[in-house]
């Protein structure tokens, strides 16, 4: 089991044992970075095409099934047709911010990646302040995101960049206000010693995830619909809403620049699923003890998947919203829920010496009572004057 | 409650992802080169002249009028007439064209041609695999490519075909009859021509024949 478990960290000390002592270092640091970027850049390509069938199939359609067997080889068809196009500069742009906008948004997110634990011991930099480290990265994408924008000289794309800076702002908040219950229970930033929190089985069989708790299933809802919206997904796509602004920011990028947005885009989706796994689903831990002969990585991988199809569930799901809609979800729902789940994570932590069944009790209903009022006044509020006819003052 | 509409959403895709793999009937596309929608009877892309038997030279119905090519709005017919006459369906001697061009490139689909043309020669069809390589000659359809047989005009538009072969069948016996008629009217007056000449003491026989019927 511990063999299976270790292969790749075992693989990896092997084969930097086999380089030279000076090149040692460098060896060891290409060995992280390049099975990372092997594994979540093959993630992206099965995921397009996974994606599309899925999509497929929630409209009662087959989905892209001509490239290969079932349609498997379409990925290399999309990545050959993207790196043979024309790639277009608009001619009054600034040349320079457009050339970068792309590389701009791919390089900190996967700088993100090296601070996930993917397996036990299988963690690229253990770094103390690991979820810092990731949200300050997972915050430059916005900077691209508005290079690529106010580069492009276009009134599309600048709109779409303003969107997206209102969204990224207006969703940061509540993303990493859902993340401070997991900090405040683990007792610190670094993403290996939180995993390690949600390690054991209460009462022998019930792992204890953090989701599995009032405030972690809160957290959790809270985090994975900052998270769509952080990583501009469906229904919060505004910034690149086709029938409004061809393609927001991106209406001037094309061929490579183009898909490395797309890329850009994955692997923000892959980075922030990898941490809600990490924060709230137990990282890399078996969901019940006879199951931990599997190794840790397969049980994160599992995780990771059924978030990413989550996603993808949503995205066929979900009409896109209005801009004041967006807006009133994260200032008025998602951000005061949040400060609540901070309170009722306080009261959670100091009440963890009620071990009695009555104490037990007493703890989840005041916590999960607390949250679920909250959610059913806030969620009125929300939906009020949702409905009626809209009152228009002066045009009339 | 909030939320409550995101949840009936969620479980309606979601059967529509398991119902899919299971119920076919469920799938609203045909995958298209294996599988084809029949087109409906109205539909109509490039036209076609009809010709009726077997020969498409002997039995094309297009006399060369040359209607369509003057109504055409975008002027994608090219029409020359031949110099010699054959005859039609009603045993009319009718010019026939040597030379009848369309091309496809130009043409808009409209129908007006098929509209105008007194003969029912000229229909229009229901292919739309028209897609070639080459831009020039493969997009102008000649007299060859363009003459079809009836019994197709009959399948792609059956209730027009229809009509249009009962009137024709009409129009024939009608000048079948008329020309039987003429013989025996002719036939009757030689008759009298020549009894009022064997009544009037036996002048010499009039030069004017009658070809039998």
């Amino acid at each position: 089991m511990t063999k299976l478990d270790q292969i790749f960290v075992s693989t990896k000390h092997w084969l930097v044992g086999l380089a030279p002592e000076m090149l040692q270092s460098l060896a060891s640091i290409l060995l992280s970075i390049i099975p990372i970027m092997a594994v979540f850049g093959g993630c992206f390509a099965v995921t397009t095409i996974l994606e599309r069938k899925g999509l497929g199939r929630i409209q009662n359609r087959f989905g892209p099934n001509r490239v290969g067997p079932f349609g498997f080889l379409q990925p290399m068809a999309d990545g050959i047709k993207m790196l043979t196009k024309e790639d277009i500069v608009p001619f009054q742009s600034d040349k320079v911010m457009h050339f970068l906008a792309p590389i701009v948004l791919t390089v900190p997110i996967w700088l993100a990646f090296s601070v996930l634990p993917f397996g036990r011991n299988m963690v690229a930099v253990d770094f103390n302040a690991g979820i810092l480290f990731f949200f300050a990265a997972g915050a430059a994408s916005e900077l691209a995101v508005f290079m690529a924008g106010w580069a492009s000289q276009n009134k599309y794309s600048l709109m779409g960049a303003m969107r997206a800076m209102a969204q990224m702002i207006s969703y940061e908040v509540p993303l990493v206000l859902s993340a401070i219950p997991v900090i405040m229970i683990a007792g610190s930033l670094s993403l290996p010693q939180i995993v390690e929190a949600q390690a054991g089985y209460g009462a022998g069989w019930f792992p204890q995830w953090h989701v599995f708790t009032p405030w972690g299933l809160a957290g959790f809802g809270l985090f994975l619909v900052a998270a769509t919206a952080e990583s501009n997904r469906s229904p919060f796509d505004l910034p690149e809403g086709e029938s409004e602004l061809i393609a927001g920011f991106l209406t001037e990028y094309s061929g490579f620049k183009y898909a490395l947005f797309f890329l850009g885009e994955y692997l923000g989706l892959f980075a922030i699923s990898g941490l809600a796994v990490t924060l709230f689903l137990g990282g890399w831990h078996a969901p019940l003890p006879i199951l931990e002969w599997l190794p840790s990585w397969f049980w994160f991988f599992v995780k990771f998947a059924s978030l990413i199809a989550a996603f993808i569930w949503v995205r066929g799901t979900m009409p896109r919203l209005r801009m004041d809609q967006l807006l009133n979800l994260s200032w008025k729902f998602l951000v005061p829920l949040a400060v609540l789940n901070l309170f009722v994570t306080a009261v959670w932590h100091f009440s963890s010496n009620w071990q009695s069944f009555g104490g037990l009790a007493a703890r989840w209903l005041m916590c999960g009572g607390l949250l679920a009022a909250a959610y059913v006044l806030l969620g009125r509020s929300l939906s009020r004057g949702q409905g009626t006819p809209r009152k228009y003052t002066y045009a009339e | 409650m909030l939320g409550s509409g995101l949840i009936k959403g969620l479980a309606q895709t979601a059967k529509n992802f398991f119902g899919s793999y299971h119920d076919p009937a469920r799938m609203v596309t045909v995958e298209y080169p294996e599988q084809k929608r029949v087109v409906p009877e109205a539909s109509r892309t490039i036209p076609f002249l009809v010709y009726d038997g077997e020969d498409p030279e002997l039995g094309l119905r297009c006399t060369a009028c040359k209607i369509c090519e003057v109504e055409c709005p975008t002027q994608c017919i090219y029409i020359v007439k031949n110099t010699s006459k054959k005859p039609d369906h009603v045993g009319k001697m009718q010019f026939h064209p040597a030379t009848f061009d369309i091309d496809i490139s130009v043409c808009m689909g409209c129908g007006i041609c098929a509209e105008v043309c007194p003969f029912d020669s000229i229909k229009m069809d229901q292919v739309f695999e028209l897609s070639t390589a080459d831009r020039f000659e493969s997009l102008l359809l000649h007299k060859q490519q363009l003459a079809k047989p009836n019994s197709y005009f009959g399948k792609i538009h059956p209730t027009e075909a229809g009509e249009i072969d009962i009137r024709r069948e009409q129009d024939k016996r009608k000048a079948e009859a008329k020309a039987k008629a003429d013989a025996e009217a002719k036939a009757r007056a030689a008759a009298e021509v020549q009894n009022a000449a064997a009544n009037s003491a036996a002048p010499p026989p009039s030069p004017q024949t009658v070809t039998p019927a």
